[in-house]
């Protein structure tokens, strides 16, 4: 684990990731020959247009689905030679989410939320960890809320303790910003990159906004499927 | 990872926020109807057998042409049973210089031990029952002597050697019996006075019976030992072969309960596929963001199945103890009628219950977990990726195969499994093709509606593919309430009617053939109808295709009692009004006096017999072949009389020895019986009412109780329609939000719900109904026997049930959707 948080380290890695998909029209290329190399502590914004391959390239990357060719490594593991079920295992240790529509389960009040991902890996005391998270992003009085009771930013910041709560090498982010007003996209986004300074970890984050995306180290720029820059 | 910890977390999550009540409810209504009915339905079983033992006078009775060894009664009496005994011998009984034929039975202190003797103070009298024997030197007469010699209560007659006063007329002895072939009228009498007659002497014909009766587990224990111990000449007779036709009424009645039974299991496995299915839709987002925090598949589904495994547990636990009471309540109210104390209800439906309610889980909750389990993690970022479609033969099978355990658990009977597996399978594709044609032809009608109408039909249209599963889920419910309603009172009622007020209660047997004119003659001066009257050939089988059949061998001993003794055969021109013809065809004209012979089902069965077979008989010392033409399905129970061997006119003209009929005598009719044995001395009178009236009890305890399994039924159709409704809740309230946020009024949107819903539940009850005609003429016909003619009722029940009923709940199910802000629904998407 040390070894992967070394500032030189190549912690995720494409090499010529296409993505085709069948259409009534007959096969359709989403993503074309992507290569991109992000070490760790680093920050990668991936923009574009709507349409334009960036959460597709965002699921490959985090080994949500199979590319259907090209290679992708994240922490030196080639996720193309696992299958499904490795590829979570490989999730659970050094991935964490934030998507835009937050993805909180309803059933579940906040600090429950946040203790799911340290539930799937039976770490002990995931209740008191959790609390901790939530209190980090100020939503220790409300714990015991349920999603439907918190507004979209506290949703957003229960999403980012969940995220960061089991220090994950790569944090990807899916338009962490859209569900949100101007003022509380930036307190969120401020909260994510003080959270991604703190822990130290990888941000690798799809918007349209550009302002955000100038916050990142770097900027991958996708245009229908192909990288630009 | 703690897969038990973490579907305990989730079950807890899921039942607090109602997540899983339909599922809950859906086998707990299941396990409710099973157990309440496994718990009535044995202690009425053994209720029904305490009864029918009367036609024994004991639970279990040996009787044997040599006495029976003391052994025998100290072994049962060493295992807390009762014991009697009875001897049966004939004789002539003397009064003056009159004499009589007469069956004596000579009978123990605690005879009967099941049922009670009655007696009357007059031939053919008012009867009442009585609990102790007859005193030494005191003798009760069957009605027949005391008209035939003329004797007053209080004469004395003469018994071998012995005098005795005659005490009482003999009205009913439990175990007179149904065999009264040759069967001289009877005298009850104290086994103390056996001595004094001096009739008992080496080589007198005397059957000596023992009686015992006690707990079933001791009276089962003691028959094995009897099985084990008894002598070649032994015969131990048990509840099951005493009466042809008590037995098919209680075959009957359990058939029916049974049918009740099942139709709400079937009815709760059809909510549980329903509620699994919205189980695995609500569960999908859950399920992808677990995959992509790093959850395997097989956790997943581990999650799932422990989850449901636990609901089956609380279902269990829960139903079983609801079950216990229902059938609590139950038995208390038929105590009035239910003779005795009922035996209490034994543990056993309770495992049963959990082995089907894992088999419904298995069959019809587990495609659609599997289904989840398969769920995309790039859900989460896309949620058009669905999960891979579910591999539909092996959902079927697997639903088909859970289907068949279940039936195969309750019924344990092939016909049945088979035709409800058959029936299943051909009302769900019918239903469903029939449900898309209306669908279909819903859309069509859309254009002449208002808004409200148009907006319901469309949706109904535009559905498509739920609306036929919804269409099926509601009409599969409403056929089975239709049919348990409408259909199963009409079935009883077919039933009672086959046993109607005017069914024969007195047969008259040993009438010689010079006397069929007279008695004709007599029967219709009396007002007493004109029957038909039966020739009867006593005769044994004694080669099946040439092959003697002391040489063959039969699976069962009744076979083996076919093919030793001599059984009663007689000859007609029609089939008998309650026989139905199973296989070949009856006699025409033509063919009387052919070598021809009809068989009786239980006579194919027991002796393996099939159109076509040879069978040779030993008729009065003359042999006679003849040819399997026909099999005939006969009703046991309806009272007439009735034969396993029936030949053509004209083959056995001049053997008959004796006739016999039936007649239906009003209680005031009773004293002509007198007039007619002086004038036909021979013939023998044979009182049914008595076992007519156990029969009647069994119909009405079996019509209480499947109208008491109704009620269950009843809650897991409204299972199945909530089960329907909940499943496009969640696509009903984002239409509703959108419609009401483009300027729809709440009434507006509502009426549009109210519509569709309406539709819905006209088109199911069109299905229903063609459903539960269809199948209850089946029914009626396959299974029960019975003529059903097609109540108009049914499709009106059917039409207005279905609208009303499906309209209403559907509508006030979807009431608070429709009025949730439509804000709150469209964020919640």
């Amino acid at each position: 684990m040390q070894d992967t948080k070394g500032r030189d380290h190549i912690v995720l890695e494409a090499r010529g990731v296409s993505k085709t998909v069948a259409s009534p029209e007959g096969s359709l290329t989403i993503l074309a020959d992507v290569s991109l190399r992000v070490r760790a502590g680093e920050s990668l914004a991936i923009v574009g247009a709507s349409g334009a391959g960036k959460s597709t390239l965002l699921s490959l990357l985090a080994g949500l689905d199979a590319a259907s060719s090209g290679r992708i490594l994240i922490a030196g593991v080639d996720l193309t030679e696992l299958d499904e079920d490795g590829r979570a295992a490989l999730r659970g240790k050094h991935v964490g989410f934030v998507f835009q529509s937050f993805h909180l389960i309803p059933s579940l009040t906040a600090v429950e939320n946040v203790m799911l991902p340290l539930e799937l890996v039976n770490r002990a005391d995931a209740r008191g960890v959790a609390a901790t998270a939530l209190a980090e992003v100020g939503l220790g009085a409300r714990m015991a809320h349920y999603p439907k009771q918190l507004s979209g930013g506290e949703q957003q910041r229960v999403a980012i303790a969940r995220a960061f709560v089991t220090h994950p090498d790569i944090l990807f982010a899916d338009e962490p910003t859209g569900n949100l007003d101007t003022a509380t996209g930036e307190r969120v986004i401020d909260l994510l990159f003080e959270m991604n300074l703190g822990t130290g970890s990888t941000l690798v984050l799809v918007t349209h906004d550009r302002a955000l995306a100038a916050r990142c180290g770097r900027v991958l720029q996708l245009d229908a499927g192909r990288a630009v820059n | 990872m703690n897969v038990l910890r973490f579907a305990v977390r989730n079950l807890w999550r899921d039942l607090k926020s109602g997540e899983s009540a339909v599922l809950l409810l859906a086998l707990s209504v299941a396990v409710l109807s099973l157990t309440a009915v496994g718990f009535f339905t044995s202690r009425i079983a053994q209720g029904v057998r305490a009864q029918a033992a009367e036609v024994l006078a004991a639970d279990l009775r040996i009787e044997s042409p040599k006495p029976l060894p003391p052994r025998y009664f100290r072994q049962a009496r060493a295992r807390g049973l009762r014991t009697a005994q009875v001897w049966s011998f004939p004789t002539a009984i003397f009064s003056g210089d009159r004499s009589q034929l007469a069956a004596i039975n000579a009978v123990t202190a605690g005879y009967p031990l099941r049922g009670r003797v009655r007696i009357a103070d007059a031939p053919f009298g008012a009867s009442r029952p009585i609990d102790h024997l007859p005193a030494r030197g005191e003798a009760w007469l069957d009605a027949r002597i005391i008209a035939e010699l003329n004797l007053p209560i209080g004469a004395s007659m003469k018994i071998g050697a012995g005098s005795f006063r005659v005490a009482a007329v003999l009205a009913y002895r439990p175990d007179q019996g149904t065999s009264f072939v040759n069967l001289a009228p009877a005298i009850l009498m104290n086994a103390a006075d056996v001595a004094a007659t001096q009739l008992i002497q080496p080589g007198s014909r005397v059957t000596y019976a023992g009686l015992f009766a006690g707990a079933p587990g001791a009276v089962n224990e003691f028959r094995r030992f009897l099985r084990a111990n008894k002598g070649p000449s032994e015969r131990l007779r048990e509840v099951g072969d005493t009466s042809r036709q008590l037995n098919a009424a209680i075959e009957r009645a359990s058939r029916f309960l049974n049918l009740a039974s099942l139709a709400s299991v079937l009815l709760s496995a059809v909510a549980v596929a329903m509620g699994a299915r919205r189980y695995a839709s609500r569960h999908i987002e859950t399920v992808a963001l677990m995959k992509c925090m790093g959850a395997a598949q097989g956790f997943v589904l581990g999650i799932s199945i422990v989850e449901l495994s636990l609901l089956a547990v609380a279902a269990v636990a829960g139903g079983s103890l609801l079950g216990f009471l229902a059938q609590s309540g139950i038995a208390w109210l038929l105590r009035d009628l239910i003779r005795g104390a009922l035996p209490p209800a034994s543990a056993a439906p309770v495992p049963l219950a959990f082995v089907t309610v894992m088999a419904m889980l298995i069959g019809f909750a587990l495609p659609p977990l599997l289904q989840l389990k398969s769920t995309p993690p790039s859900r989460v970022l896309r949620k058009t990726a669905d999960p891979p479609p579910l591999r539909h033969g092996f959902a079927y099978v697997l639903a088909l195969g859970a289907l068949a355990a279940i039936l195969w658990i309750l019924v344990r009977d092939a016909q049945l499994v088979g035709s409800v597996l058959v029936g299943v399978f051909a009302v769900g594709l019918a239903l469903t093709l029939a449900g898309y044609g209306l669908v279909r032809l819903t859309g069509r009608l859309r254009g002449g509606v208002g808004v409200a109408w148009r907006y319901g039909l469309a949706n109904v249209s535009r559905r498509g593919t739920a609306s036929v599963v919804q269409v099926v889920a509601f009409g599969l419910g409403l056929m089975v309430l239709l049919l348990l309603a409408v259909v199963r009172g009409d079935l009883l009622a077919d039933w009672r009617r086959s046993l109607g007020s005017d069914v024969p209660n007195n047969f008259l047997i040993n009438v010689r053939p010079q006397e069929v004119q007279p008695l004709r003659q007599f029967l219709g001066a009396h007002g007493m109808g004109q029957p038909e009257m039966f020739p009867m050939i006593r005769a044994r089988i004694t080669k099946i295709d040439a092959a003697p059949v002391g040489a063959l061998h039969f699976s069962s001993d009744r076979g083996r009692r076919f093919a030793d003794r001599e059984q009663n055969l007689t000859w007609s021109a029609q089939l008998m009004p309650d026989n139905q013809l199973v296989a070949g065809r009856w006699w025409t004209r033509a063919e009387f006096g052919r070598p021809l012979v009809s068989i009786s089902t239980e006579y194919r069965d027991a002796l393996h017999l099939k159109l076509g077979d040879h069978l040779s008989f030993d008729v009065a010392g003359e042999t006679l072949t003849v040819e399997v033409a026909s099999i005939r399905k006969v009703r046991w129970d309806s009272f007439r009389p009735n034969f396993f061997l029936v030949f053509p006119p004209g083959l056995l003209d001049g053997a008959a020895g004796t006739y016999m009929t039936s007649v239906f005598l009003k209680p005031d009719q009773r004293p002509q019986l007198v007039p007619l044995v002086r004038e036909f001395p021979t013939v023998s009178v044979f009182d049914v009412d008595a076992i007519l009236k156990q029969i009647r009890d069994i119909m009405d305890r079996a019509s209480l109780a499947v109208q008491y399994v109704f009620l269950f039924t009843l809650a897991a159709g409204v299972v199945v329609l909530l089960a329907a409704v909940q499943s496009t809740r969640d696509e009903r309230r984002y239409e509703s939000a959108v419609l009401r946020t483009l300027g729809a009024s709440r009434l507006t949107v509502l009426q549009g719900v109210a519509a569709e819903f309406s539709a819905l539940g006209f088109l199911s009850g069109t299905l229903a109904a063609v459903g539960a005609t269809l199948i209850g003429w089946v029914l009626a016909r396959r299974l029960f026997s019975l003529d059903y003619a097609p109540d108009p009722w049914v499709w009106l029940t059917g039409l207005i049930c279905g609208t009303l009923l499906v309209g209403v709940s559907g509508t006030l199910a979807t009431r608070r959707v429709v009025s949730t802000p439509p804000i709150a629904s469209l964020r919640e998407d």
